[in-house]
Order: structure tokens, then C-alpha cells, then sequence
């Protein structure tokens, strides 16, 4: 299908660039005159002249055209197309018609006409009025670089006036004159130039491909843009690769930076931390639901109400098992770490038994959806707003560790307890709200994950052991030491991809991890001090 | 010495050794003598699951003697496990190919064996190398941990990485250990068919056997002057590192030790079981083993043993009736319990009753009760 239309596309271009401009108005003219004939083989002569007249409205009548839109008169020698408005439009001056003639008749295509006008209309959209279809059409005469589009891209090319597009039509100028022998050095060598500054995947192939007949001078030219094409987009891969890490990063990072806290200021590995994460997805998921039954056009804002529930919610089943089993154990880290386990076993099973083993669809709203492009860069929205959720958490919680009471208590039962309690800091209170802390921004990570990740009963298993990566290598000193074990770990975990694979890339990082640990045993960020020996 | 160490003031030990000795006569017998018609006959599952116990419960009694009594809680001592039955799978995969390569490395077009094969055709090499390689893993991580004082939850941590890496590794085709699939389809074990009753019976009987070795060496090992220290170490780690006492040295043997016998216990699981895959690595497993030995009893040997028969046979029947879907339930249930309510398991809190309190003419003073050391975490 798509090479059809291209070769039509082809056919007409070249038929197009067959007549000279200066019989453009005649060729117009006869062509509209045909049209009145009523035949069909004088309607594909008449498309034929109008396409390769190259006239500004002859876009607006094949147009008009394909959509049944167009009319002529025979009495009054008018041909007209109509407006979505109902309104005639003359197609000689693209002036509005006040007093449309009685006898207008539909100018009628059969399948091979509709055909011959859709390729017509590729060929003019070089020249249309619309700025997408000009720059699409652009984009495909690069792909194809066909020669016989030159004359056509160097008509378009002479009244382009929007910038971009006019940068695009001299690219692809430029690939059709680098992969056609025949033209001056001079000249290829500015194309050359040309697709080196654009510097892609693709140019870099059209460079490769000048042909062995060419000059000493071109082929010298070729390879030192290849070589500056080649370093470019090794420039780019690394940009891309560094975004995959950061994005990665702020993921961990979400899913550690709570157990992070519960971990600095109680000593306990909170095992039961992944739950949190799985309650927050399935918070979301449950509100989802709600809004698609009670109120659709609610959908966008979906996200937003989830936040502050999955934090509630997480934060209050966290409170609970503080609570309930945590405080029978202050003391007995390791103790505490199976209790959680025995805790994150039964909360999976809860939610399996309520929800059902099975992954739950949770939709996208509209402006996490679709992706952007910097440069070779290409974001996803979601991505993106979950980095800066990530940035915002992280963010907030240093403020408020930092500049509310609370924080200057919890901060205090980090780096001592005892001497904390002294102060008459209620050590058991700031236990319990850290752990409903924790649990609550792990349910916010929840929202975030929700987005990107399968939500299922195993949500929370699939993050535990990134998480405590996290912790341990960053160490439970501060929040510093998690945004950076996180962030380098996303990014080493993106960078060894490419060379081991992904799960032998993750296997070394484990390695790496293992022997850090060795060197640091406390992470890169420990408290120092007497207060941690036991 | 030792022996009387075992045996004098050692009741609950002296009637587990007699258990085990004796389910190592009877079963066989009840399985193979006696008519399967008759009530006392011992059907092959039975003899497979219980053979599966005690293989269990000798992983249990390893973990216990570094948890219990050295307070190293790894949660990565499954990957030893592991590791003894592919080393053993490896040997049953090669007689069943009779030394050619193994039909999944067929399928991956590999003309020879990996060097890393090379020998498993041998049982005596292959039991070896159920001793070695979880010893040799476990002395170069434990040496490099314990040396640079990785202890605690940290400990914990990087353990359970250790496992989460060969769980990782082991799924992978390219390593030559059958990818997902792991070792399975074995036909026969030092020239005997896995599946006859008479090897099934023997299996069974082996593994009794190792299990009560096992329990010896612990004994053993706990109560030299050794085992002293460790419980030192685990009550204290820098009180008895300022005495003079080089912790990690301690450590680091009771740690490769432990694997060894965990490394025996897969061993002895995989013929029983007739498979061994990478799932046998996952960290949940690990942690699983753990509470086995926080149920029974941790710090008591004969409890960690206790535990993992226990909880084994109660996930048995849970999973497979219409109580399946509660098991995690029951499961999470018993870590939380035991945690809270049962910290010394229940060997532990049999054994701390005083007893003779119930017998009026023999009063002990009561000084000797608070003189026994609490164990702490």
C-alpha cells in the first residue's frame, strides 16, 4: 500500500517537474476546463494538469476532489468546491462565490481517478498551506530520496518561509544529491555539510553510502562527517542512556526512600515495605475504578486523587503494624525483619484473595501518555512526571525533616535514642509516625509504579530488593546518601545494559554491590559516631 | 569428652538421636517388608515426603548453628542448599546421559560438556563437590563480609543479594545448569533406579543418618570451648573481639561449615525430589528456612530440626487441599507468632520451664537458673 502511493507520488512529482513553470496558468486553465467535460479519461487529464501546474490552489481543489466537494458549471464555465460551511468557494481565485450558478454538478472520481488525486495531492503537499502536511511530506521525500522529487523539493524549497521545514527540504536535497552521481563536488560536499549537521542514525547511513566513484575530495568530506556524525550520536546514545538511568533512579528511589527513613531512625528492615508500594498501585487502581463507574470525566484527575488516599492508606496500614506487631519487638532488628516478612506475606494474600491473582489495569491519563523528543532524545511523559514526582517527594521530605519538629525528633532518634528519650522526646510516638511516614510515601511510589509497572500481588516483591540495594549502599545517615544510591545505581544499572544484557548486567551490579559493601559497610553515607556501635 | 557432653544432662538430644535411629531401621522395613495391604505398610509418598523432611530439617540444623549460636542471621543460606543439589543433580544428569551431554544441552546444539562438568560422571568426585562448593562460596564471602565487620540486618541484606544474584544467574541458559527448567528427568543414582522402593528406602535411611551425623558435629562444635565463643560472639561480637578472640575467624568457619551441611541437606533432597531448579535460590525460600528454626527453637539444634518437620508438613497439607489459598496466611501467621509470642520457638520454651519444679524432692538452687546466659539477638 505505502509503496503504491509512494510510486504514484513519484509518478506525478515527475510529472509535475515535466512542465515548466511558465506554462503553470495555462495548464491550470485547461485543466479546470476539462473538468466540465463530465468523462473520466478527461478528469484524470484534467488532475494531471492541475497537480503539474504547481498552482496555489490546486491543493484545494484535489482536495476538494477526493471529498466529493468539488463542482463545475458548463453553462457559466465555473468549476467550485464547497466549504464545510455549505459556502462556494471559485476554485480559479479562491475567492468566496456569493451567487453559485443553478447548475453545478458534482465533479465525479472513480477508483483509479480518487488514486491519481490522493498521489497528486502527496506531490503538492510540498506546496500545501499546511505546515504538518509540508513537513510530512518533506520527511518522506528524505526516506526516499528519489531523484525525480529533486525539482520538486527545489520549487518548494525557493518559497518555503517557515524555517524548519525549509531545513528539512534542503536535507533532503541533500540525501537525494549525496546518493546520485553526477553532480559537482561543490555541491555534494554542501550536502554532505548539511546532513552532518542533521546527524542521525539515518544520515549516517546516507553518508556511508557515497558512492566509490565519487571525488577524493567528497569521499574526504564523507568520512570526516561521518566521523562527527558517529560521535554525535554516540553524544546522544549517552544522553539517552543517562535519562533511562535517572528515570530508573527516581523509581528506586521512590520505592527506597521510605524504607530508607524507617530504616535510619529505627534500625528495623522493614520487609513488609513492597506491600506498602502494592497497597498505594491498588489504591489507585480501586479509585480508577470508581471514577470510570461514577464519574468518567473525572479520569484525568484520576491521579491526582489517588495521591493523597494511597498515602493515607499506606500510611495508616503502616501505623497499624507498628502498632499491632512492630513495638513487641523494639530491640530484635532481626527479629523485626521476619515479623515484617510474615506481615509482607499476609498482605499479599489479602490483596490476592480481594483483587485475584491476575495483573490490574490501571489507565493512563491523557498528559502521562505519549512521548516528546529533545534533540535524538525521546522522553516518555510518564517517565518524566514520575521524575519529578520523585523530585518533589524527595524534596518535601528533606523540608520537612528538616524544618518541622517532628523531623528534629526523628533526627534525633536516628543518631541517638537514648539520648533522645533523655530529652523527653516520646521515642515510641516518632516510631510509629515514621513508620506511618514511610509506609505513606511508599504508597505514593505506588501511585508512580502504577503507571509503569504491572499491578499485581507481586508489585511490592519485584522493588523490596532494589529498595534495600538502595539503602544499603547509600547508607541511612540522610536522605542525600538514598537520592545518590539511587540515582547511581539506576544509571550503572542502565550503562552495564548495553554491553552484559539486562540480567547479567543486574547480576554484576549485585557483585558490585556485595564487594562495596565490604569496603563500606555501612554505605556511602553512614553516621559516624559512637552512637551506632551497638 | 564429647560424647559425654552429648549425652549427659542432653535429654532432648538423646531422644532425637533415638528417633532418627530408629525411623532409619523402620521405615525401610515397614516399606519393603511389609505387605502394602497391611496397615503398618509405608507408602513410597510417605517415604519420599519424610525423606524430604529430614533433608529439611538437616538444612535447619546448619542455619541454626550459625543463627542460634553465632547470630549470624543470613537470609541467603538456601543458595548453599541449592548449590549441593544442582552439584548432586549434575551427577544423576550425567548418568542418565551416560556421560554424554545432557539432553537440554543438546537442545542448546553444545557438542561437549562444559569444563565445569568435567568429573560430575563420578559420585565420590560429585559428593565431594557437594562439600565444596558451598564451602568454598561460603568461606570467600564470609571471610571478606566477617573481616570487614558487615554485621546485622547488613549481614542479612547482602545474604539475601548473594542468593538473589545465583537465582538470577542459574535462570540463565548460557550458564549450562538447564536455564529454567533446572536438573530433572534422572534415572539412576550409583547404578540403582531412582525410582525403585529398595534406593528410595536407602535414600531415606542416608539422609536419617546425616541428619543425625549432622547433630553430632553441631553438638559437638557448640559445645567445645569453640562454640562457647560463638555464643559469646553473637551475645557480644566487640566485647569478645577487645578479649583477644579474632571474631572473624570464628565466624568465617562456622559460616562455611554451616553451608557444608546445608550443601549435604540438597544434596540428599534432590534424588528424593527428582528435580532441582533455580527456584530452589529464591530469597523467599531463604527466609522460609528461617522461620522453620525461629519456630522450632533457635540456639537448640534439636528444635531447628523439629521446626523445619513441623512447618514442612503442615505447608503439605495446607497446599495441597482446599486450604491452599490460606497458606500464606498461616505461613505469615507463624512468622508474626513466633516473633512476638514464641521467641525461643518451641524446644526453647519447653526446655526453659523448669521442670523440676514439678518434682518436690529434687529442688535445685535458684541461683543456677540466672546464672544461664539470655540469649540476646
Amino acid at each position: 500500500m505505502r509503496e503504491t502511493f509512494f510510486f504514484l507520488l513519484m509518478l506525478c512529482l515527475s510529472l509535475a517537474a515535466g512542465h515548466a513553470l511558465a506554462q503553470e496558468a495555462d495548464s491550470f486553465e485547461t485543466g479546470l476546463q476539462r473538468l466540465s467535460a463530465n468523462s473520466f479519461s478527461e478528469t484524470e487529464r484534467a488532475i494531471e494538469e492541475i497537480a503539474a501546474s504547481g498552482h496555489p490552489q490546486a491543493y484545494k481543489i484535489l482536495d476538494a476532489a477526493s471529498s466529493r466537494r468539488l463542482f463545475y458549471s458548463k453553462l457559466q464555465n465555473v468549476v467550485a468546491w464547497k466549504k464545510d460551511s455549505g459556502a462556494y468557494v471559485d476554485a480559479r481565485t479562491g475567492d468566496a462565490t456569493t451567487s453559485p450558478p443553478d447548475d453545478l454538478k458534482a465533479v465525479r472520481l472513480n477508483n483509479k481517478l480518487r488514486g491519481l488525486v490522493d498521489a497528486a495531492m502527496g506531490g503538492l503537499s510540498l506546496l500545501a498551506d499546511d505546515p504538518g502536511k509540508r513537513r510530512d511530506a518533506a520527511a518522506s521525500v528524505f526516506k526516499t530520496r528519489d531523484v525525480k522529487n529533486l525539482q520538486s523539493v527545489n520549487a518548494a524549497l525557493a518559497k518555503e518561509k517557515n524555517a524548519e521545514i525549509a531545513k528539512m527540504l534542503t536535507e533532503a536535497k541533500a540525501a537525494i544529491i549525496v546518493t546520485t552521481t553526477g553532480y559537482p563536488d561543490a555541491e555534494v560536499i554542501d550536502a554532505i555539510k548539511s546532513l552532518e549537521a542533521r546527524g542521525d542514525q539515518e544520515t549516517l547511513g546516507l553518508i556511508r553510502a557515497v558512492p566509490d566513484t565519487a571525488s577524493e575530495a567528497v569521499k574526504k568530506a564523507a568520512a570526516s562527517a561521518e566521523a562527527s556524525v558517529e560521535t554525535k550520536l554516540a553524544l546522544w546514545e549517552t544522553a539517552q542512556n543517562l535519562w533511562y538511568g535517572l528515570s530508573l533512579g527516581s523509581v528506586l528511589l521512590l520505592a527506597a526512600i521510605g524504607l530508607a527513613i524507617t530504616f535510619g531512625v529505627m534500625g528495623v528492615i522493614n520487609m513488609a515495605h513492597g506491600e506498602m508500594v502494592m497497597i498505594g498501585a491498588y489504591t489507585t487502581f480501586v479509585v480508577q475504578e470508581f471514577i470510570r463507574s461514577s464519574a468518567p470525566e473525572l479520569f484525568n484527575y484520576s491521579l491526582a486523587i489517588a495521591v493523597p488516599l494511597a498515602f493515607v492508606v499506606a500510611g495508616v496500614v503502616g501505623v497499624a503494624i507498628e502498632r499491632g506487631v512492630i513495638r513487641f519487638l523494639y530491640g530484635r532488628p532481626l527479629d523485626t525483619l521476619l515479623a515484617t516478612w510474615g506481615i509482607s506475606l499476609i498482605l499479599q494474600q489479602t490483596v490476592r484473595t480481594i483483587f485475584g491473582p491476575t495483573n490490574r489495569e490501571v489507565g493512563a491519563p491523557d498528559f502521562m501518555s505519549g512521548a516528546f523528543e529533545i534533540g535524538q532524545l525521546s522522553i516518555t511523559w510518564n517517565r518524566l512526571w514520575i521524575f519529578i514526582f520523585a523530585a518533589l517527594i524527595f524534596t518535601g521530605l528533606l523540608l520537612a525533616l528538616r524544618y518541622t519538629s517532628m523531623g528534629l525528633q526523628m533526627r534525633a532518634v536516628t543518631q541517638n535514642r537514648r539520648m533522645a528519650g533523655s530529652m523527653g522526646i516520646r521515642t515510641g510516638r516518632v516510631d510509629a509516625l515514621t513508620f506511618g511516614l514511610g509506609s505513606g510515601i511508599a504508597g505514593l511510589a505506588g501511585v508512580a509504579l502504577s503507571q509503569i509497572d504491572n499491578v499485581s500481588p507481586n508489585l511490592g516483591q519485584s522493588y523490596i530488593i532494589d529498595s534495600f540495594l538502595v539503602v544499603i549502599f547509600g547508607g541511612v545517615g540522610n536522605l542525600w546518601g538514598t537520592l545518590i544510591g539511587a540515582m547511581s545505581l539506576g544509571i550503572a544499572n542502565k550503562f552495564l545494559e548495553p554491553f552484559a544484557g539486562a540480567v547479567l548486567g543486574k547480576i554484576l551490579l549485585l557483585v558490585l554491590i556485595i564487594l562495596f559493601i565490604q569496603k563500606r559497610p555501612r554505605g556511602l553515607f553512614a553516621l559516624k559516631g559512637r552512637a551506632i556501635e551497638q | 569428652m564429647i560424647s559425654r557432653a552429648i549425652f549427659e544432662n542432653n535429654v532432648g538430644g538423646t531422644i532425637f538421636l533415638g528417633i532418627l535411629a530408629i525411623l532409619a531401621v523402620m521405615v525401610p522395613v515397614l516399606h519393603l517388608a511389609v505387605p502394602e495391604d497391611s496397615f503398618f505398610h509405608v507408602s513410597t509418598s510417605t517415604v519420599v515426603v519424610f525423606g524430604k523432611y529430614l533433608s529439611f530439617a538437616l538444612l535447619a540444623l546448619s542455619l541454626d548453628l550459625i543463627w542460634g549460636y553465632c547470630g549470624i542471621l543470613s537470609l541467603g543460606h538456601g543458595a548453599f542448599f541449592a548449590l549441593g543439589g544442582y552439584a548432586m543433580g549434575m551427577y544423576l544428569k550425567l548418568q542418565t546421559s551416560g556421560g554424554a551431554p545432557p539432553d537440554f544441552m543438546v537442545f542448546l546444539n553444545w557438542k561437549d560438556l562444559p569444563w565445569y562438568w568435567w568429573g560430575f560422571d563420578h559420585l565420590s568426585f560429585a559428593l565431594l563437590m557437594v562439600l565444596f562448593i558451598p564451602g568454598i562460596l561460603a568461606f570467600v564471602f564470609g571471610y571478606f563480609a566477617f573481616r570487614s565487620r558487615v554485621t546485622g540486618v547488613y549481614l542479612s541484606i547482602i545474604t539475601q543479594l548473594l542468593t538473589y544474584a545465583l537465582w538470577l544467574s542459574f535462570f540463565r541458559n548460557d550458564m549450562g545448569f538447564g536455564g529454567n527448567n533446572g536438573l530433572t528427568d534422572f534415572s539412576t543414582i550409583a547404578g540403582y533406579s531412582v525410582q525403585a522402593p529398595e534406593t528410595r528406602a536407602a535414600l531415606f535411611s542416608t539422609t536419617a543418618i546425616a541428619l543425625m551425623a549432622g547433630y553430632l558435629i553441631a553438638k559437638a562444635v557448640v559445645e567445645s570451648k569453640l562454640g562457647k565463643v560463638l555464643v559469646a560472639i553473637r551475645d557480644a561480637e566487640s566485647r569478645t573481639r577487645f578479649i583477644g578472640y579474632r571474631v572473624e575467624a570464628y565466624k568465617t568457619f562456622v559460616f562455611t561449615l554451616a553451608a557444608m551441611m546445608a550443601g549435604v541437606a540438597g544434596a540428599l533432597y534432590v534424588p528424593q525430589v527428582g528435580i532441582i531448579n533455580p527456584g530452589e535460590f529464591h530469597p523467599a525460600n531463604s527466609i522460609e528456612m528461617v522461620i522453620w528454626v525461629g519456630a522450632g527453637g533457635r540456639g537448640t539444634l534439636t528444635g531447628a530440626a523439629l521446626g523445619a518437620v513441623l512447618i514442612n508438613y503442615f505447608k503439605t497439607i495446607f497446599t495441597t487441599g482446599f486450604l491452599a489459598p490460606y497458606w500464606l496466611f498461616a505461613l505469615g501467621g507463624i512468622f508474626i507468632l513466633v516473633t512476638v509470642f514464641l521467641p525461643k520457638g518451641i524446644v526453647g520454651t519447653l526446655a526453659s520451664v523448669d521442670w523440676r519444679r514439678w518434682i518436690p524432692a529434687k529442688r535445685a538452687p535458684a541461683d543456677e537458673a540466672q546464672l544461664k546466659p539470655e540469649p540476646a539477638e
